[in-house]
């Protein structure tokens, strides 16, 4: 169980002969997450860790029909290969790129929403549902099988609460970043959607952090369906000064909202935990029994 | 990145968006020469890239030739929150008759691009934003279909124009989308966009931003940005070469680590336990070694620097990549303050041995280093 991805999945990794995609193919694969193929046009007909690689989407999905994909071509690239693996009938895709203009990003997304697709990131680490498949980068000996939902903003940093959480035998259904940038895939209420369907989850950590107004609007939904499942959250930033803004328009948009404060505030209001530091999330969310 | 109002203006017209006559002037014999050319009266506008320019005292008005010059020269001697006036653009004042704005920027949630139009633009449109929203009209735009005339029009009219007037604002709306759209631009706006007394539209003031992650595309910003000085410290400057991002902070812990969240919470961290971080710097997932030779490099050459933290917690960042970063800054640049390092994630084992074997400790809990970090800091960096 668990969310997006598990033990079905089989996947094509885009940009698979760069040095990340590489290294990282051969952790996924040790993982048990089923790489079916990789992409790198002009490099067709090698392997890489035995996994074959193919010049075009197209080609890949002939032979193995994969329904998912992760990305790790450069950010000039990166659009194109999501919407190769989109137009190939692809409709999960992981994108770990960072530095994708924001225009691609708006572009990719708008597509995928024709076609229902779900897109992971980008600038994420990916996603993992513990002992049955990785779609990312993230260091697997942190994470184990259980009932905990993550949902990230962050990277590393959900690493850091992930293994918090692990050292104090709480286990993970699933752990999704929704990625650092301005325009992601998902967002933090569509993530909250699938974790209160999904049976194994039992209670959520959100990890957020200060830009933009994601927080306040998911504790103003949290509040408004009275979630059925308890929810732990971190916001990093709150020593940062403030913030250079973006300018008449980004503050009409966001008006007050963006900085740790008012997003801690929501939340609070909410009546989510909000944890100091990461290191408190796994004691906030041990008081819930069913975690 | 943010552009200059000349710069922006220069792009506005362009493509054809009327803005008012005018040039750029660093010193006042300059300015002399763009008056000659100029109908009076004039406006004298401090080019810096902060908010607030008008109520700071960064606009000026003249006459005459004279008070042109005066006013070029105040201007020039001055500091806008902080950052000194480099130079001034002086246009032909328009007579104003209304005050609007008109601008383009991302609506994250809704993952587009967003036109948002007011009949009441100027200096107060945040204001009036926050206390009449009714009166700023946002109309979300389809990626996928782009922009069209019939909806800048449509725009026009809601904000009371109609005949000519309606057509002549549409092809102004959809120009400065077409701009937004070749540019990058995470935001662009022209506030006012002003209705002058003889019934025509003039972009008064015009701001833009490039969206950093696109300036590949646009390789002229990119090297004036570079190139800018004054603008950026020299770490930043260092920080940008290097493609790291920095931010200088007033404390005196050095921090440095791998993802923006867990710097942040890094930063925080610090702070809980009664430290003050100098910095945030960020390097980004899978630096090589030269790059976290770099960031030590920056960090360091900040004089508040007392003791500095390595918080490192690996994913696509490899723990050994970090370990020799340190070792090669250790050899270039010869780190005399004390370091915390804290090292775990990808390849944990293999960076671990090379710190330790070059006799450098390794922590592996963030909130202990954290603590150690502030103790050594307390005690002058010992």
């Amino acid at each position: 169980m668990g969310i997006i991805i598990g033990k079905d999945t089989k996947a094509i990794v885009w940009g698979i002969t760069g040095t990340q995609g590489s290294f990282h193919t051969k952790l996924m694969l040790e993982y048990g997450t089923k790489i079916v193929a990789g992409i790198t046009p002009g490099k067709g007909g090698t392997t890489v860790h035995g996994v074959p690689v193919y010049d075009s989407g197209e080609e890949a999905q002939e032979k193995h029909n994969a329904n998912a994909a992760i990305i790790f071509v450069p950010a000039t690239f990166a659009a194109d290969a999501v919407l190769e693996a989109l137009e190939n009938g692809i409709r999960t895709v992981v994108i770990i790129t960072e530095h994708i203009p924001i225009k691609d990003a708006i572009n990719i997304m708008a597509r995928a929403k024709q076609l229902n697709a779900t897109i992971v990131g980008p600038n994420t680490p990916g996603i993992i549902t513990p002992g049955e498949s990785k779609l990312g980068i993230m260091p697997s000996h942190i994470f184990k099988p259980g009932n905990i939902g993550i949902v990230s903003r962050s990277g590393t940093l959900t690493y850091e609460i992930a293994a918090g959480l692990t050292a104090k035998n709480l286990g993970q259904s699933t752990c999704l970043g929704i990625g650092g940038d301005p325009i992601t895939g998902l967002n933090f209420i569509e993530v909250l959607k699938m974790f209160e369907k999904d049976e194994q989850t039992k209670a959520i950590v959100l990890i957020g952090e200060i830009g933009g107004n994601l927080e306040e609007l998911t504790a103003d939904y949290v509040a408004k369906t009275n979630y059925p499942k308890p929810i732990v959250a971190y916001i990093a930033g709150r020593s940062a000064p403030p913030g250079k803004r973006m300018g008449h328009a980004g503050a009409i948009i966001m008006g007050k909202a963006g900085t740790a404060e008012t997003k801690i505030e929501a939340l609070k209001k909410a009546g989510i935990k909000v944890a100091e530091k990461p290191n408190d999330v796994a004691n906030l969310i041990s008081q819930y029994p069913n975690a | 990145m943010k552009l200059f109002e000349y710069e922006a203006k220069t792009i506005l017209a362009k493509f054809g968006i009327p803005t008012p006559q005018g040039e750029l002037a660093t010193n006042v014999n300059q300015a002399r020469e763009v008056v000659a050319k100029l109908k009076p009266p004039f406006a004298v506008k401090a080019q810096v890239l902060v908010a607030g320019r008008g109520k700071a005292g960064g606009i000026l008005f003249a006459n005459s030739i004279e008070e042109a010059e005066k006013a070029t020269e105040k201007l020039l001697g001055m500091q806008i929150k902080g950052i000194p006036v480099k130079s001034v653009w002086i246009e032909e004042k328009i007579k104003t008759k209304k005050e609007l704005y008109f601008g383009i920027t991302i609506d994250r949630f809704a993952r587009s691009y967003v036109a948002i139009a007011s009949a009441v633009g100027g200096m107060e449109i945040e204001e009036v934003a926050q206390k009449s929203p009714e009166k700023v009209i946002k109309f979300p735009i389809d990626p996928l279909c782009g922009f069209y005339p019939f909806q800048a029009r449509q725009i026009a009219k809601k904000i009371g124009y109609n005949g000519s007037a309606l057509s002549e604002l549409g092809r102004i709306f959809e120009r400065l989308y077409r701009i937004g759209m070749e540019y990058d631009a995470e935001l662009i706006e022209m506030n006012p966009l002003v209705e002058t007394v003889d019934g025509k539209f003039v972009a008064a003031d015009a701001r833009i931003i490039i969206d950093d992650n696109a300036l590949f595309r646009h390789p002229e910003y990119k090297k004036r940005l570079m190139e800018s000085e004054g603008e950026l410290t020299p770490q930043e400057i260092e920080a940008m070469k290097n493609d790291l991002a920095y931010v200088k902070l007033d404390g005196d812990i050095g921090v440095i680590g791998n993802g923006a969240g867990l710097v942040m919470a890094t930063l925080d961290t610090i702070q809980v336990y009664g430290g003050k971080p100098a910095n945030f710097l960020d390097v980004g997932g899978g630096a090589p070694p030269e790059k976290i030779a770099a960031a030590l490099q920056i960090v360091l050459s900040d004089k508040n620097v007392k003791t500095l933290f390595i918080n490192i917690l690996g994913g696509i960042t490899r723990c050994d990549d970090v370990a020799k970063g340190i070792l090669e800054a250790k050899e270039k640049v010869g780190v005399t303050k004390p370091m915390v390092i804290r090292l775990v994630g990808t390849n944990e084992e293999e960076g671990k041995k090379i710190l330790t074997e070059a006799g450098i400790d390794v922590l592996e809990s963030m909130e202990k280093a954290a603590q150690r970090v502030v103790e050594i800091a307390k005690s002058g960096g010992k």
